[in-house]
């Protein structure tokens, strides 16, 4: 019964996303107020219905309802709760509803959260988002429906994948994917900016708090699929650039760049077309990353179950949804009025190199993730891909990417000063050369590339701090009068130069991992062997039960010194259900670094294998990534998002002193 | 002029969406790309060894039906199809040859002393000079040679079981293997 409401409130869904999109688009072309604010009504509803219909699925996986499809297939009832819920969207079906529930989440914001946007643009907006979603609800109602019934209900369900029963793989899908779906309302904007045939710098005022937001989802997002590929694969990587993996982070990479950009339109009243070309980009990139992770055009050791039949239609829904606004940006983008001109070297100049930077390295992992397509249809050279590819493209392309994100702040609008600007950062430089010396001598020479790495960190990093320093006037007017200028900083500012320095602690922990060192032994009870200044001592393995699986549990006492410091249990995890075995490491960090311990598989003598590596700075990888999305929260938190221009009039004439 | 640029994204599209609707037709099976080496004599090489001294060259794989794997330390369906490749040999099911492409030794030795080495012996393509001889798009691709060294078979990406059972050995027992 419930499992049928589900159903019939997700073809409701369909049916007023439809209206949404209709009724909204066609008012706002003859300037009928009624009809443009139906599109509120009806994306709050298509939340509501959605929202129902997720819930009636989740319920389902909760009460294991074995006469549903998706249930018996991913689920089971000895499986503990919070795996029951995160089954829910660890398969195809479930995944793509709650793709659909994201994106009505997100239409929903933009219906709640948009009194100041004139009534036009926000029914043309929602009216696109509309669209959006029929074309997806369409998708799961007719090839992936999750409510299907089945005729005679298994006593029991097959149980999920061991290796997505994790709690950090629980909640990344939800963060990506209202990462990936957040960017569908700055694609809405520009679709609905591109019929008005006007782009100003309120238009990028309103499209910015969006961008942000999906862009701290995605940041982490991101980040928790590479920190659960880190300590659960066992073999101590964090990124692979598998094409699930690819298709995650370039439109991170293109978002990016459009935080950015849209900057310049805002401040400037520039680069307009460009910032546009870039919000369509964004989410197409993520419909063509849905597209290829769901078609199996490409072989990846993600890919869930793959249908060629829902490749087809997505590969529809993908010539409507990016061909049709490419198009419509073909038509209508010329007719945009250019703004204001500036020098080459100038903060609009910097952050027109950032685009440029972010957008090739964009176009590599592209070209890295599609190489195989292309190459096959063409018939031509072979070249190989994989980490070799990438580090030698991607990686020689953000290295003056980082620099520059140094620099550019200290850049002043329409026309800078280069020579000046690293005059003032000559802290930094010194910071930078020190750090460099000081690694060099401690490591003897060895891993250079690492050490520029870090010395370009430390640059950055010291270059946040200068430019923020510069900013107060530190040291050049009284303590005091600096920490009121400290105080009186907007905080976009300080969203700027936290998330900046987020991405110089991330540049740290990257580079750092030339560094690491590793051993593989097989012990007997009682061995022990040596990493780094660490003796690892395999005490014992004992076998224990767990709620759905039995573990091999090894106890491995860590010593420095002679000292114990830690015990850790790393396990080896059979899953008689799906007869399959995981492995659960032991990581034990003190943030600096991480002692990563996996247990191997037996000998017939019953001795173990175990792999110890040691990663200095590790951590500081997730550290960045969440200090970087942190800063973008900061930034959100700005008050000009909040209150535009035109609200503000309004509000002062209201007499309101709320702020 | 700005009218053509405009016109660019939409038609890079297109040819993108045409590259996946042709990937999408009705029979194409991204793991079984065919090969203009099939039925053709193998390419000869001759690679030093891993760990050892001598080198691995392709007349050392005659006289039996032979199976030759490129695989890669940093490549991560490897390490799915691994264990696979270990229970073949093992049991003794396969003639296995590895061939290391692109990677360094000591990253090779290391991914083989962690999960096991099912390989007879391993030649090194550092530069992928073997591995562009024998049309190798990206690792692992498995290969299988007939007694007098001609290529029967290719498999691209990670061998599934599937694939293990329904052609691979199959067609080793058709060649002739012991």
């Amino acid at each position: 019964m419930i499992v049928e409401l589900g159903h019939f409130c997700l073809i409701l869904a369909l049916f007023v996303a439809a209206i949404q999109t209709i009724v909204p688009m066609v008012g706002a072309s003859r300037g009928h107020v009624g009809w443009m604010a139906t599109g509120r009504s009806c994306a709050i509803a298509t939340f509501v219905l959605i929202g129902l219909s997720m819930a009636a699925l989740m319920h389902a996986y909760v009460v294991s309802d074995f006469s549903v499809v998706n249930v018996v297939q991913n689920s089971h009832t000895d499986k503990p709760l919070l795996y029951k819920i995160s089954g829910v969207w660890g398969n195809h079906e479930g995944s793509m509803l709650l793709w659909v529930f994201m994106l009505s989440v997100c239409a929903a914001a933009v219906a709640l959260c948009s009194d100041n946007l004139p009534p036009a643009l926000r029914a043309r907006v929602l009216a696109v988002q509309g669209a959006i979603a029929v074309g997806f609800l369409l998708f799961i109602l007719f090839t992936s429906n999750p409510f299907q019934r089945i005729a005679e209900p298994p006593a029991n369900g097959m149980g999920l994948n061991p290796v997505l029963q994790d709690p950090g793989l629980a909640f990344h899908p939800p963060f990506l994917y209202l990462g990936y779906v957040g960017f569908s309302v700055a694609f809405a904007f520009a679709v609905a900016a591109l019929i008005e045939g006007k782009v100003d710098a309120a238009w990028a005022r309103w499209v910015r708090p969006w961008t942000l937001a999906s862009w701290c989802a995605l940041t982490i997002g991101i980040a928790m699929g590479s920190w659960w590929a880190y300590y659960t694969l066992g073999w101590g990587g964090w990124w692979f650039w598998d094409p699930v993996e690819n298709a995650s982070f370039m439109p991170w990479l293109v978002g990016t760049a459009l935080i950015h950009s849209s900057i310049v339109v805002e401040k400037r009243d520039t680069l307009k077309t460009w910032t546009i070309l870039l919000a369509l980009v964004t989410f197409s990139l993520s419909l063509v990353g849905t597209f290829l992770v769901r078609s199996g055009v490409l072989t990846s050791v993600h890919a869930f179950a793959t249908d060629p039949a829902r490749g087809m239609f997505i590969l529809i829904l993908l010539l409507v949804a990016i061909g049709g606004s490419l198009l419509l940006y073909a038509i209508r983008a010329p007719k945009l009025q250019g703004g204001g001109l500036f020098a080459p070297v100038s903060r609009e100049g910097a952050l027109v190199l950032n685009n440029l930077l972010l957008s090739c390295g964009c176009a590599t992992v592209f070209l890295g993730t599609l190489y195989p397509l292309f190459l096959d249809a063409m018939d031509g050279p072979k070249l190989s891909v994989g980490f070799p590819f990438f580090n030698r493209t991607f990686v020689p392309l953000m290295v003056p990417t980082i620099v520059a994100v140094g620099i550019g702040p200290m850049l002043a609008w329409k026309r800078g000063d280069l020579l000046g600007a690293l005059q003032r950062l000559w802290v930094a430089s010194l910071f930078a050369v020190g750090v460099a010396l000081l690694l060099l001598y401690l490591t003897y020479g060895s891993h250079v590339l690492a050490v520029l790495g870090i010395a370009i960190a430390a640059w950055l990093a010291g270059a946040v701090v200068a430019e923020w320093a510069e900013r107060v006037a530190l040291f050049r007017t009284s303590f005091g009068n600096s920490m009121g200028r400290a105080i009186a900083l907007p905080r976009a500012a300080y969203g700027m130069s936290v998330a900046h320095f987020g991405l110089a602690v991330f540049v740290a922990g990257v580079s750092a991992s030339a560094f690491g060192q590793e051993a593989i032994e097989v012990l007997e009870a009682g061995g022990s062997m040596r990493l780094a200044a660490y003796d690892i001592v395999l005490q014992s393995v004992d076998r224990v039960p767990g709620p759905n699986y039995t573990a091999d549990r090894a106890t491995i006492r860590i010593a420095s010194g002679g000292a114990t410091i830690a015990t850790v249990y790393p396990e080896r995890r059979f899953f008689p259900l799906q007869q399959q075995t995981t492995g659960e490491t032991a990581i034990r960090t003190n943030l600096m670094a991480d002692l990563y311990l996996a247990l191997g598989e037996a000998d017939a003598k019953g001795n173990w294998t175990v792999r110890a590596y040691w990663k200095p700075l590790v951590p500081w990888i997730w550290i960045g990534a969440v200090i970087m999305a942190f800063g973008g929260l900061v930034s959100l938190s700005d008050r000009r998002w909040r209150v535009g221009a035109a609200a503000r009039a309004r509000r002062a004439a209201a007499a309101a002193p709320a702020e | 002029m700005r009218r053509l640029i405009a016109l660019l994204p939409v038609g890079f599209f297109l040819i993108l969406a045409a590259y996946f609707a042709w990937s999408l037709r009705p029979g194409y099976d991204p793991h079984a790309l065919p090969s203009a080496m099939i039925d053709r004599e193998a390419p000869a090489f001759d690679l030093p060894t891993l760990g050892g001294p001598g080198t691995l060259a392709r007349d050392a794989l005659l006289g039996q039906p032979t199976v030759v794997n490129f695989f890669a330390s940093w490549c991560v369906p490897c390490r799915i199809e691994h264990p696979l490749l270990m229970h073949l040999a093992t049991q003794g099911k396969i003639r296995l040859y590895g061939i290391a492409y692109k990677d360094k030794p000591e990253d090779s030795a290391r991914f083989l002393t962690q999960f096991g080495d099912p390989y007879k012996a391993i030649g090194m393509d550092r530069d992928g000079r073997t591995g562009l001889d024998f049309g190798v798009y990206g690792v692992p691709e498995t290969y299988v040679l007939d007694a007098a060294g001609h290529i029967r078979k290719r498999f691209v990406g990670p061998l599934s079981e599937a694939a293990v059972n329904k052609e691979l050995l199959p067609l080793l027992r058709q060649l002739g293997s012991p």
